[in-house]
């Protein structure tokens, strides 16, 4: 079996991570529960890592695969500590609607 | 010739779940359906000839950070649809901002030269001898460094989830 990279071109792989991409975006501005918001955030930080391998696999270079790694651990201690933040803002407010959370707006 | 048709099956398969993680109302089915898509990304890896990074992905996205999240939704009493309805205006205004922003990278696509790569094919870099040469040879200081940002991270976590500090 072929190496996917072999047979599709690079520009199928760069339009899907686009479109996950464009997603997460859409659930951020879409939705007022945090969570969903934070795991919108995952899905664009997951659409970068797809396009990553992708480039590194078409350049033979494995240097993408190894930037995929730092950025897993930059996002679990993203979740970690935004998810205790959020267990926070839930314990003094009782909501998790980020609209509660606007004292900082104008 | 099969490799192209699971492409297509597990792109069509990250998008629909992808979509269902924004708009399914309860946050349970949201996660689950996250889970689903991280499983179809870590298909692509596998075709992508990533298998070590598709095995890790699986472990620390679908292992460690999606039970982290159903742990807190499930603590905070989230599995029901309280999320209160943001107004139709605000919705379609959304709807249209991330659909723009999908046109113009879609435009500058099309408009990008393609580029040729100048190493012959190497069907070996995702497997972890390769990946450990180059983490521990290129990337000794970034991989450090990121063991200081995780024990901070943890730090961190637990400062906020105490009750009251004394």
């Amino acid at each position: 079996m072929n190496s996917a990279i072999q047979v599709i071109p690079l520009e199928w792989y760069i339009l899907l991570s686009t479109v996950l991409f464009t997603i997460g975006v859409l659930g951020v501005l879409f939705r007022r529960n945090a969570i969903i918001i934070f795991m919108s955030i995952e899905l664009m930080l997951n659409a970068v890592n797809l396009l990553l391998v992708a480039f590194s696999s078409f350049l033979s270079d494995s240097k993408g695969q190894v930037f995929v790694f730092f950025i897993m651990a930059v996002a679990a201690a993203e979740v970690a500590v935004g998810l205790a933040i959020l267990m926070m803002v839930y314990r003094n407010t009782k909501s998790s609607d980020i609209n509660v959370l606007n004292k900082l707006k104008w | 010739m099969i490799t192209t048709y699971l492409f297509y099956f597990l792109s069509f398969l990250a998008i629909m779940f992808g979509l269902m993680v924004v708009l399914s109302k309860n946050p349970i089915h949201s996660v689950l359906y996250l889970v689903l898509c991280f499983f179809t990304i870590a298909g692509h890896y596998v075709l992508l000839n990533a298998q070590f990074l598709a095995v890790v992905h699986v472990i620390v996205y679908s292992g460690a950070i999606m039970v982290l999240f159903l742990f807190v939704i499930m603590l905070l009493n989230l599995n029901k649809e309280t999320e209160p309805h943001k107004s139709l205006w605000l919705k379609a205004s959304a709807a249209v901002a991330s659909g723009s922003l999908l046109v113009v990278m879609v435009a500058s696509l099309k408009g990008a030269s393609t580029i040729q790569s100048t190493n012959t094919f190497n069907p070996s870099i995702g497997l972890i001898e390769n990946l450990g040469t180059t983490l521990f040879k290129d990337f000794l200081l970034p991989f450090e460094v990121s063991s200081v940002l995780l024990l901070a991270a943890m730090v961190g976590a637990v400062m906020l989830g105490k009750k009251s500090i004394k």
